[in-house]
Parts: structure tokens; C-alpha cells; sequence
């Protein structure tokens, strides 16, 4: 029977194909701008790196300014500042309770001298000690991280995002060769490949919607190399005017991240933190009250606020549109069930039961509502390019404004949805008519 | 074929109670050609709703076929329909945008009937109301007459054991109309039981039997006017 109800549907489009095109727009377009504001919903509500989210911890120490006044953030005066003073950073980086930990910062660099270069590049290299890379699962076309020596040395090695390697080795196995960062003389050791987790949760100061970093340099090259950091940098208390001052400052400019697989390992660097608070704090630092944190990954990202409430807003927008997208479909449909209302009346006089007649307006809606989804998809992608295309220099939606097979899942629940939404009913409603009260009137 | 004891039916607004059938009894055996007038609003669309399990009924007592209909559900009662029925209408009630063959295949096709078989009672429906060389035509290119002759081969692809025809001659000149009741008569002395209803006493004469019903009550149940030939009189009394 299924073949016999979609032939009748076709034909059912065929007799009205004004109301068909409306009805197949309005799901359309309800779909595709939830297609829109979902994708980009959902990668900036995700959590890149969920398999992990409880054994990693940002961890943060509320050492800034006690004046009332001047809090770090005065929205959330509450919260201790994101990042750490280089030396907390390096005291708590020496704990051994953490399975592994990083440091990170990012800093501006220069490339040059690859094969073939026309002009020294500008890239974003973000400094990070060695286990930045098995801690967040960085995936490696080529080659791999850096050893333990080479954090300490420090030692001049690098590893080149793909795009980077693309750029300047045309793709090609570059490990084991030397490019200049910032006019040292660094040796590649690793090429990644395609990795672009949104938001940059390990960095959430600068550039969250961001394109991946171009290079990856050991930590200790920004002091070594006495250069500033090129994310955020936030200072209070007495002026500084050497990098020493800054190496000593209340200036906070590092993520730290711990690896922290066990509830025990996680209260022992909590005792940890709040010891090293409590002997600074006799020693005249730490004028705030204890404020020490270690922040699971969705946890930071909804204290780093990743969902905006506009964002938020726009989804219920888009839903609200959707809805009432269905709403006037619904109106339609059972404005044309009815006007058919004598056929139905007598294909009922000649044996057809309330649940053949059920199915066959059911098929003809999910008809519609499958066309109605397809051209939802397609007019979704093409509002998601256009969203990149005019964003792309801008960064943050650009990156964010990519079809992916989740934004595909989703624009199929929404499909299976919205036609139970908007058939149900009129199909429904239609087959309790009375079958004699129509036929008369045929 | 068909037993009604005391139907009711009543219609109810907010203000009116508008009684359609009263104590309504019929008894039509089968194989027999009954003819069912009254005036206007007397209860005659009324009664074939009822006796098509078109609409339900208040209180009495109906069996078709020998089966009690009161407490069929409505799965049921379409099924019976579609197996045991056959409507023709004044109006034809073809579906215009279905061609001719596709009409005849409707209630086919709720019967759940393999294609080759639904092929073949189609074929020999519209043999029968020669229009076979027409399947393929829509309903609009056909004259009246032709269209009733689709809706009569609609009634009886399904072969059923009773066949309600309102006023199936309505709407045909009188040459259409005697070549339509030429054609329930052939239908009639295949076997199959036919309920007619008419205002017009000439069609009404060709029937076996002739009911009246006035104000929703069977007021007489006349001998025929004329036997038809071939037809035993005292076996089509009844009721």
C-alpha cells in the first residue's frame, strides 16, 4: 500500500502545486535556519575533547589584586583569573601528583628559511611544554613531539601545523629539517595533521573561535628568547620595567593544565594548591581568600562563558521560527485535506479504514516533509558558506560555520520531527470525518 | 441479506432533535431488486447510510449477511464495505484525477488484492459496462451516462453480495437512465442483492419490491406494480 499512497501524494502535489511549493518552503525554510544556528550552536557549545573531560583540569589561583574595586573580571568578581603568574606556574608545574601537565602560553614568531620561501611568514605559535601533545591528543601527520631535555634545554625544536607545512614544504615529510622562528634556527620534529578543536579550550584568552596555531615551540624559549607574550597578558601591583620584573611580577599569562585521572590524585594537587597558597600567603602574597580551582573541561567552558547568550537567544529564534514555519504548514495542510474532504469521503464509502486513510495523508506529509528537509539541508550549507564566506576574515563564525555530519544528524531529527509535528494532526483529523458527510456534496 | 428491527436514528443540534429513522424495520433476502422512495427529507439518504455502515444507529437491531453490525468496530464495518457493498451514487462520485481503470481500482486496492487479480476484475468490470476500451480515459472525457457506467463497474469489481444505488439515474437523460437500469437489472439476475433508491416511480416499477418511507418510518411495503419477468414475486416479499 505504501507505493499506492506516495502515487496518490504525487498526484495530491500534482492538482496543488502552488500549495505544495509553500508548504515545502516554509519546512524548508524553518529547517535551514535551524541548520544554521544549530551548527554553530553546537560547535560552540562542544566540548572538543569530551573523552577527557574528566581526567583534565585547569587549574587557577586567585592571586590578583584584594582592592574590592578591581577585580579581575568585574562581571564575575567571584572567579579566580584564567591564567597563573610565571612563578606559581613553575612551582605547581613541579608537582609530580599530575599523570601529566602543561604549561602554555602563546607568542608571536616569525618563520622564515624554508625552500622556496618568498617572504618570512608571521605565525601564531603557541609555547607549551612537552606533554601538550599526548594530553589533548594532538594527531601527528609526521614525526612527533619533543622530549623531556628539549622543555629543559630548552632545545630549538619545532612542530608545524599542516596548513604551515603545506605552506612552506608543499605537504611533504619536512621532520628532521630547519626553518628559522623568529631568526633562530629551529629543527622540525613534527607535522600534525588536520586538528582545529572549537573552542581552543586550552587557550580561552585569545582567539577561542580562532584557526589553529601555525607552530609549537617548547615553553621555555619565551624566557630564554626574553620574548613577551602575544595572547593576553594581565598585570597589577608594582610597575615592571625588565622581563625579570615580568618573570617576577603579579602578571598573569600562562594556562596550566593537569592530567589528573583519579579523584584521589585530584584532592591531593588540591592540597597541594592550597598549601603552596597558604606558605605564600604568609610570605605576604595572596591577599584575596583562597580561590584555588581545578576545572574539569565543560566546566571551563561554560565558566570562560563559550555560549554567548546571544547565541542562545538565536536559537530560540530559529526554533521559534521553525515553529511557527510548521504552524502555517499545519494551517495548509488541513485546509487541503478538508477541500479533498469528499474524496476521503468516499474512498471511506468504498472500504477504506480510518487507518488507510490515516496513512495515506501520513505519506503524502512525510513526502512533503522529506522534500521539505532536503531543500532545509541544501539551503542550510548554502547560509553556512555564506556565513563563511563573510566571516572568514573575521575569524570566530567563519571557522565556526562549517557543515558537519552532526549539523546533517540534526537537520534529519529536525525533518522526522517537524513531520510528526505538522502531519499528525490533519492526517489524523481527516480520517474521523464521518465518510457520509462529504459524499453528498460531491 | 439485510435485517433492520426498530432502528433509531436521531440527529441532535444544540436546539433540534431531528428524528431520521423511527422504529425503522426492513428485511431484504438475497438476490432480490428493492426500490426505496419518499419525499424529500423522509429518511431515505438516512436509512442507505445506515444500511452502508455509513453512519452508526441509535438503537434497534441490524445483521448483514447474518452478522449483528451494532458492535463492529470501525475497522470492521470498512471492511465489510469494502468486501460485502457496492455504492452508486447520483452524482458518479469518480474521483476526476484518477483515469478510469484507477477509479474501478479503489476499493481494490483497500482490500489488499494482488495486482494481476485487481487487473482482472477490472477488466471484466468495465467489459461488462463496455467501456473496456476506455480504461484510460478521465472522467471528464466521458458523457454522464458513461460515468455512471464506471461507477457501476466501481460496485461491482469487488464483486459484493448487495449493491445501494441513490438515485444512480438522477442526473442522466432517459435514455442513460433506461440503459442504467438495464444494466443493475443484468447485475440483479447475476445474484447480486440491489437496494435502489428513486423518486421516480417509472424506475421504482421495474424493481421487484417497492418500499416507502415517510417521517423516518417504512409506511407500506406494496406489492410490486409489475412482476419483471423471470422474477417470483412471493419469494421477493418480505419484511
Amino acid at each position: 500500500m505504501l507505493g499506492y499512497y506516495l502515487w496518490l501524494a504525487a498526484k495530491s502535489f500534482r492538482r496543488n502545486p502552488g500549495l505544495t511549493a509553500l508548504m515545502v518552503g516554509a519546512i524548508a525554510l524553518g529547517i535551514s535556519t535551524c541548520i544554521v544556528t544549530l551548527t554553530v550552536y553546537h560547535a560552540m557549545s562542544g566540548n572538543p575533547i569530551w573523552w577527557k573531560n574528566n581526567i583534565l583540569y585547569a587549574v587557577t589561583m586567585d592571586g590578583w589584586d584584594p582592592s574590592p574595586s578591581d577585580p579581575y573580571d568585574p562581571a564575575h568578581p567571584q572567579l579566580a583569573p584564567p591564567q597563573l603568574t610565571y612563578r606559581d606556574a613553575q612551582y605547581l608545574y613541579q608537582s609530580t601528583i599530575p599523570r601529566r601537565k602543561v604549561l602554555i602560553t602563546q607568542l608571536l614568531g616569525v618563520l622564515s628559511g624554508a625552500p622556496g620561501e618568498t617572504a618570512p611568514v608571521h605565525v601564531m605559535t603557541h609555547a607549551v611544554t612537552r606533554d601538550f601533545f599526548s594530553m589533548f591528543d594532538v594527531p601527528f601527520e609526521y614525526g612527533g613531539g619533543w622530549s623531556a631535555s628539549a622543555d629543559s634545554g630548552p632545545e630549538p625544536v619545532i612542530v608545524l601545523s599542516k596548513e604551515q607545512n603545506d605552506k612552506l614544504f608543499g605537504g611533504a615529510d619536512s621532520v628532521g629539517q630547519t626553518i628559522l622562528w623568529n631568526d633562530h634556527r629551529f629543527r622540525i620534529v613534527g607535522v600534525l595533521k588536520n586538528w582545529r578543536p572549537l573552542p581552543r579550550f586550552y587557550d580561552m584568552t585569545t582567539r577561542r573561535w580562532g584557526e589553529p596555531d601555525d607552530a609549537y615551540v617548547p615553553f621555555q624559549w619565551g624566557p630564554a628568547l626574553q620574548i613577551l607574550p602575544g595572547g593576553n597578558s594581565s598585570c597589577w601591583g608594582d610597575p615592571v620595567t625588565t622581563y625579570q620584573d615580568y618573570l617576577g611580577s603579579e602578571c598573569v599569562w600562562i594556562e596550566m593544565w593537569a592530567e589528573l585521572p583519579t579523584a584521589q590524585a585530584r584532592e591531593r594537587m588540591q592540597a597541594y594548591m592550597d598549601s603552596y597558597w597558604a606558605v605564600q600567603r604568609k610570605a605576604g602574597r595572596f591577599a584575596r581568600p583562597l580561590n584555588n580551582h581545578l576545572t574539569d573541561v565543560s566546566d571551563w567552558l561554560k565558566v570562560n562563558g563559550v555560549v554567548s547568550s546571544d547565541s542562545r537567544i538565536l536559537l530560540r529564534l530559529a526554533f521559534a521560527f521553525l515553529i511557527v514555519c510548521l504552524i502555517n504548514t499545519v494551517g495548509i495542510l488541513l485546509a487541503k485535506f478538508l477541500r479533498a474532504a469528499p474524496t476521503t469521503g468516499l474512498r471511506r464509502a468504498l472500504g477504506a479504514s480510518r487507518r488507510q486513510i490515516f496513512l495515506q495523508h501520513l505519506a503524502e506529509v512525510a513526502t512533503l516533509s522529506f522534500v521539505g528537509a532536503a531543500l532545509g539541508l541544501a539551503l542550510g550549507a548554502a547560509g553556512l558558506v555564506g556565513v563563511h564566506a563573510m566571516y572568514t576574515y573575521g575569524g570566530a563564525y567563519g571557522v565556526l560555520a562549517r557543515f558537519d555530519p552532526i549539523g546533517i544528524l540534526w537537520a534529519l531529527a529536525l525533518a522526522a520531527v517537524s513531520t510528526l509535528a505538522a502531519g499528525l494532526y490533519p492526517a489524523w483529523a481527516i480520517g474521523r470525518l464521518p465518510p457520509s458527510l462529504y459524499l453528498k456534496s460531491r | 441479506m439485510l435485517k433492520m428491527q426498530d432502528i433509531s436514528k436521531v440527529y441532535r443540534t444544540d436546539l433540534i432533535e431531528t428524528h431520521a429513522l423511527r422504529n425503522f424495520s426492513l428485511e431484504v433476502k438475497s438476490g432480490q431488486f428493492v426500490a426505496v422512495s419518499g419525499p424529500s427529507g423522509s429518511g431515505k439518504t438516512t436509512f442507505l447510510n445506515v444500511a452502508g455502515l455509513l453512519e452508526t444507529f441509535d438503537t434497534g437491531v441490524y445483521e448483514l449477511g447474518g452478522e449483528d453490525v451494532s458492535r463492529l468496530s470501525d475497522d470492521a464495518r470498512s471492511r465489510m464495505r469494502n468486501e460485502k457493498i457496492g455504492f452508486i451514487f447520483q452524482s458518479f462520485n469518480l474521483i476526476p484525477d484518477l483515469d478510469i481503470y484507477d477509479n474501478v481500482d479503489v476499493p481494490l486496492r483497500y482490500r489488499r488484492m494482488k495486482a494481476a487479480e485487481r487487473h482482472s476484475r477490472i477488466t471484466k468490470a468495465l467489459e461488462l459496462v463496455g467501456l473496456a476500451s476506455r480504461m484510460k480515459h478521465m472522467p471528464s472525457q466521458l458523457s454522464g451516462g458513461q460515468q455512471q457506467r464506471v461507477a457501476i463497474a466501481r460496485a461491482i469489481a469487488g464483486d459484493p453480495a448487495l449493491i445501494f444505488a441513490d438515485e444512480p439515474t438522477g442526473n442522466l437523460d432517459s435514455l442513460m437512465a433506461r440503459q442504467v437500469m438495464d444494466l443493475l437489472e443484468q447485475i440483479n439476475e447475476m445474484g447480486t442483492t440491489i437496494v435502489l433508491v428513486t423518486h421516480d416511480p417509472e424506475l421504482a416499477r421495474r424493481a421487484q419490491r417497492n418500499i416507502h418511507i415517510v417521517d423516518g418510518l417504512v409506511i407500506d411495503s406494496p406489492p410490486p406494480y409489475e412482476r419483471r419477468a423471470g422474477t417470483d414475486a412471493a419469494g421477493s416479499l418480505a419484511g
